[in-house]
């Protein structure tokens, strides 16, 4: 029983937003951390693979595998610095920096043709033939001046995603 | 009737349907040439599971809300600590000596009606019916229930089943004391399975195992021909399938919608004023569930039985549901979401990703196609 939310200290709270660049707020970190404990069942300071699929909405979602390795094991600063990328304070830059994490799954800070293309391979599913799916991405490459060799580092997609109206905000329930 | 479309429909008579209800993808439609950018642009996906990872109505359905903590005033505390001392100290023995007389009562005459009236059918039925109710009673006076019921009581007639939202197995002893129901609930372990398969099995009731594939196909033929039956109770199916902490409904399962009877829907809405009625079963059993709910000053809830329906020209068995959904939903003042309640014990289908794949997989491939 109890109040989760005593188990949280201001200093507690200060450390997290510190950690986070401040892109939350002292309440809605005291929110996130209720959620955090209540998605942790067996309470063991990480939220594991199999919680998170038991939300449906989370488990439909195309990119769940690929989002589970990076949730993987987080404790709860870092599970918020996850998740700050989707604040609404964040910077476009910060919000492009994870789009790039997310694609970059061998962190080596640079983004192949075939890494995109198991994003489309996740994305799109067996909807689209394998071959179709690499000319598609081949077709979209040399119409925007690269080629299938060409890597992308953060620049680039930064140069690419900049100005196309990236929307995603995910706002935190505060009571 | 019913039976002209029940071998079509009878292997996936309890098969979860949520594919009906998905929400609108987030995917937007674009009638433009496919850029890079577009292609490398997932933030619509990922808005979507950081939004399921920070709040999912799925788990707010199954949420025990504990009372709001109101007792850290030490001017109030005095009086919380009399409260307590009278809700442990005298409402709770008192409330296990009812319990415990009615007991007595029951079982005193309900053992020698069951073994020994042998031949009389009809009022042997009619005799532990009545036991039934009143042990029910006996149940709803040990957590002082004040359970108002509106609108007309429920009558007994051939071809027709009540439904009603299913907050926890209280739900039915409520219900259960005004009309004896025959219900169809999930076989429980421990006591209450005992009392399932002895004194319940009297009034009719059917029961299953959610898990086990092969008991839907038993029970929904056994319902099939209970409902044909004149003189057996009414049905009562809670179509969820699962206990919903009473804020939200999760989607009716289509059983009960495609027997080709009337259906009455029941709304129960509990006032959370002394106590949160929901039975949050993975965290606590049975037995505790009605003691918290004993160590409470009331239960305090309203039924309303309302209008009942017919399955319209040209609907079909989900449409219907949802139907019946809506003014259940309305009534008792709670919220509906799109999600299976069985889900809490498995995990959705792959078909639901599929879909989402599928959609964007088309705008591509249609975009691609722009020039």
């Amino acid at each position: 029983m109890g109040n989760t939310s005593s188990m949280l200290t201001q200093y507690d709270i200060e450390e997290v937003q510190e950690y986070c660049n401040h892109t939350f707020s002292q309440q809605e970190i005291v929110s996130l951390y209720q959620r955090f404990c209540q998605l942790d069942r067996n309470g063991g300071g990480f939220i594991s693979s199999d919680e998170f699929l038991s939300l449906p909405e989370f488990a439909v979602n195309p990119l769940s595998q690929r989002l589970l390795r990076m949730l993987d094991g987080l404790n709860f600063k870092e599970f918020v610095a996850f998740l700050s990328a989707f604040s609404s304070c964040a910077s476009l830059q910060q919000k492009i920096e994870f789009i790039f994490k997310v694609y970059d799954s061998d962190c080596n800070g640079k983004v192949t043709f075939n890494d995109v293309l198991e994003v489309l391979r996740d994305l799109t599913g067996s909807f689209i033939s394998e071959q179709q799916r690499q000319q598609v991405l081949t077709h979209v490459l040399e119409e925007a001046g690269y080629t299938n060799d060409s890597s992308f580092v953060l620049a680039d997609f930064i140069k690419i995603l900049g100005n196309s109206g990236l929307k995603m905000e995910v706002e935190v329930p505060v009571d | 009737m019913g039976e002209l479309n029940s071998s079509s429909s009878e292997i996936d008579l309890d098969r979860p349907n949520i594919e009906e209800y998905l929400p609108p993808d987030s995917i937007k439609e674009f009638h433009e040439k496919l850029r890079l950018r577009d292609l490398l642009d997932i933030s619509p996906a990922l808005t979507e599971a950081a939004g399921a990872i920070v709040d999912d109505s799925f788990t707010r359905c199954f949420k025990s809300n504990p009372p709001e903590p109101w007792n850290w005033n030490i001017y109030l505390f005095p009086l919380w600590c009399f409260g307590l001392v009278v809700r442990y100290g005298i409402l709770f023995p008192v409330r296990v000596l009812v319990l415990t007389i009615g007991w007595i009562v029951f079982l005193s005459s309900f053992i020698p009606v069951h073994f020994l009236m042998n031949g009389k059918d009809e009022r042997k039925k009619k005799i532990e019916r009545y036991l039934v109710e009143l042990m029910c009673s006996f149940f709803v006076a040990s957590w002082t229930g004040v359970v108002k019921y509106h609108g007309p009581r429920p009558s007994m007639r051939p071809k027709q089943v009540f439904v009603a939202n299913h907050t926890s197995m209280i739900d039915f002893i409520i219900l259960e004391q005004m009309t004896p129901f025959a219900v169809i609930m999930q076989k429980h372990p421990g006591w209450v399975g005992l009392l399932q398969s002895t004194i319940l099995e009297s009034v009719g009731c059917i029961w299953f195992n959610r898990s086990e594939a092969k008991d839907r196909e038993i029970v929904a033929k056994k319902l099939r021909d209970h409902i044909q039956e004149v003189d057996n109770n009414p049905l009562l199916i809670f179509p969820e399938g699962t206990c919903v902490n009473n804020h939200y409904t999760v989607m009716f399962k289509k059983g009960a919608f495609e027997l080709g009877c009337t259906v009455c829907p029941i709304a129960i809405k509990y006032n959370r004023i002394f106590v949160d009625a929901f039975w949050n079963s993975r965290k606590q059993s049975f037995t505790m569930h009605l003691l918290c709910l004993m160590t409470s000053w009331a239960v305090v809830c309203d039924v309303w039985y309302l209008e009942p329906q017919n399955l319209r020209p040209g609907e079909t068995a989900i449409e219907f549901a949802e139907r019946v959904r809506d003014i259940i939903s309305v009534r008792a003042g709670i919220r509906k979401v799109p999600w299976d309640g069985y889900l809490k014990y498995s995990r959705p289908s792959p078909k639901l990703t599929e879909r989402k794949q599928q959609i964007f997989a088309e705008s591509v491939l249609r975009r691609l196609e722009e020039k």
